[in-house]
């Protein structure tokens, strides 16, 4: 429960978004996202199809590359690099050790279906971050048990289901020891009956204390799992706050109106 | 009556089809109605297929009866030759030359498909223009092209790799080698840019979003993905770069079908070695058919393809997996 854990307030900032802009050719993605997210806090981004939550996480991954203000996960600027009043672009090298900070679980999980679930967790510590084989399998066995697939380590994603894959990526990106987690809409592409397992894993991250920024029509788990929610419409943040002020009483008519789209 | 109906409906489909025909009554318990639990099953005669099959055996017949009554036709020449020594260098060296030929046709397949589906357009023009030039013309014009080329450049000077007169180093084998290599590159490029679209871009972001590098998603994730699509167009390449290479026989590359021609320039029995030579190919492209075959069923089929053929997936994945393991 957000209520339960140590309030926020003094805790350092882990992602702060600065006026980001993004376009593609002349769609307008986004337009001046400000988002500042704290140390073991979860949020939560609601908002219609096409509003730019995607592109805004994976600008924040620096999968994209933005056009205008900042991005910073802990204290570097994500993807540049600011040398007098300008923001030059990294290099490759210095992006992907910048890619650590952030742990990405997509909406269609994109395991790798040549590796077994323990390989897809194993991979990027192996041969990425070149830690030592025994200990990361070690560790990867752990974190496949803790999203409780321990009977499933040598079982290949596609005798999985959607469920138990999701959960393998999310082990996986837990195994890179990121800052913060994304995930893009991780319950959308699964059947019902195995959303739950889902949500209850990421609930469990939350409540061990994990910083998160969850894109998501699960408006339950946002009001279970979110300290706050923000909702994005047409490229900006239109609402943000406390998960259940936003989600009960919305100021903006807008908010008020989406809600009640996915709340029936 | 709902029994009597059942049969019925079981009449007609094993009618238009006998894929049911041993089973029980579809629709009814055994027991319903009273009536006897079993039917007898009565298949349809097909008699048309019969007759059919009749006339084609009879032509054929006819056609080998003729054949081995051809008194122009010396069969014992053709078997004589058959493992003739000569004959079966030019085996050995049509193989050596499709072996040669397709693996650097892969090479620059895969350097080329990748050039292809980069980013850089310069990268990319670049490759489309060798595809373009080398799909575009033929073959034959190709190896001619290569064999001749001491009329251009009469010398190569190849800091550390060829120093010397052209006709001196491009031999037969080498204007072959590049002719077949450089033409196969060309069409294989297309195979593996086509193979490298058939993988998910989820499946390189997930990488690129672990710290990946370009270079390492495409070696681990994407050209392994790639490579089960790729894999029958190989096959087709490589049965078809085995006949291929009796064009060789104009560059006086003396492979099986060149030397069978020169075998009955000087003895005037045509027919009986080009059927040495049809033999011989036909050998080979038979054995490469089953290891195509093979291969394929180890790596290719069934993969992430509805849940029926789990078991085979399973066999298929537990084989890649065997051949991965080692690096994770
Ligand atoms: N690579 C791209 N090239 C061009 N347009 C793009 C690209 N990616 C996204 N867009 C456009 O940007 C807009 C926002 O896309 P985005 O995927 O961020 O929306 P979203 O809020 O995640 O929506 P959804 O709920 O459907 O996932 C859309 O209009 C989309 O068409
Ligand atoms: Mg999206």
């Amino acid at each position: 429960m957000p209520s339960d854990r140590a309030s926020k307030e003094e805790s350092r900032t882990v992602v702060e978004c600065h006026s980001v802009v993004k376009s593609f050719g002349s769609v307008h993605v986004l337009r001046s996202v400000d988002l500042e997210v704290r140390e073991s806090e979860v949020l939560c981004i609601l908002g219609p199809s096409g509003a730019g939550k995607s592109t805004l996480l994976r600008c924040i991954n620096h999968l994209e590359g933005i056009d205008g203000g900042w991005i910073k996960v802990t204290d570097q600027i994500i993807g540049y690099e600011l040398r007098g009043n300008k923001l030059h672009e990294l290099s490759e090298r210095a992006v992907r050790r910048q890619r650590g900070l952030c742990g990405m679980v997509f909406q269609h999980f994109n395991l790798f279906p040549h590796f077994t679930a323990l390989q897809n967790v194993m991979l990027g510590p192996v041969e990425i971050l070149k830690q030592p084989r025994g200990e990361v399998e070690a560790r990867s066995r752990l974190l496949l048990d803790r999203v409780g697939l321990a009977s499933k380590v040598s079982v290949y994603p596609s005798q999985l289901s959607g469920g138990q894959q999701q959960r393998v990526a999310i082990a996986r990106a837990l195994a890179m020891n990121p800052r913060v987690l994304l995930f893009d809409e991780p319950t959308s592409a699964l059947d019902p009956e195995v959303v739950g397992e889902v949500l209850r894993v990421m609930l469990e991250l939350a409540e061990e204390g994990r910083t998160m920024i969850v894109v998501t029509h699960e408006v339950g788990f946002a009001r279970e799992a979110a300290d706050r929610v923000a909702f994005m419409f047409d490229g900006r943040i239109t609402e943000i706050g406390p998960a259940r002020a936003v989600l009960e009483k919305p100021s903006e008519a807008r908010t008020a109106e989406f809600l009640s789209h996915v709340l029936v | 009556m709902r029994s009597h109906d059942g049969t019925g409906a079981q009449k007609g489909r094993s009618g238009s089809t006998s894929l049911i025909a041993g089973g029980a009554p579809p629709y009814e318990p055994a027991s319903a109605g009273g009536r006897a639990s079993t039917y007898e099953i009565v298949r349809r005669k097909h008699p048309w297929r019969f007759a059919a099959a009749i006339v084609v055996l009879l032509l054929l017949a006819l056609l080998l009866y003729g054949a081995a009554n051809a008194h122009q036709l010396h069969w014992s020449v053709t078997g004589h030759y058959l493992f003739n020594r000569a004959v079966l260098v030019g085996v050995l060296r049509t193989l050596e030359i499709t072996a040669a030929a397709m693996m650097l046709g892969l090479a620059l397949g895969v350097i080329f498909g990748i050039m292809r589906s980069s980013h850089n357009p310069v990268l990319r023009g670049v490759a489309w223009l060798y595809v373009w030039a080398f799909r575009g013309t033929p073959i034959i014009l190709q190896l001619f092209l290569w064999f001749n080329l001491a009329l251009i450049f009469p010398r190569i000077d190849i800091p550390g790799i060829a120093h010397g007169t052209t006709v001196n180093i491009i031999t037969p084998f080498l204007a072959a080698l590049l002719g077949f290599g450089i033409n196969e590159g060309a069409y294989m490029s297309e195979i593996i840019r086509g193979g490298l679209l058939s993988v998910p871009p989820g499946q390189t972001e997930a990488a690129l979003s672990l710290g990946a590098s370009h270079a390492w998603t495409t070696r681990r994730i994407v050209l392994p993905q790639a490579f089960r699509v790729i894999l029958p167009a190989i096959g087709n390449d490589t049965l078809q770069m085995l006949k291929l290479t009796s064009l060789a026989a104009f560059i006086s590359f003396n492979e099986l079908f060149g030397t069978t021609e020169s075998i009955y320039y000087a003895n005037s029995e045509v027919i009986e070695l080009l059927l040495v030579a049809g033999a011989w190919y036909l050998v080979a492209s038979s054995v490469l058919s089953v290891v195509q075959y093979y291969v394929e069923r180890k790596f290719g089929r069934g993969f992430q393809r509805g849940r029926q053929q789990a078991l085979v997936e399973r066999v298929v994945l537990r084989a890649m997996a065997r051949l991965r393991t080692r690096a994770v």
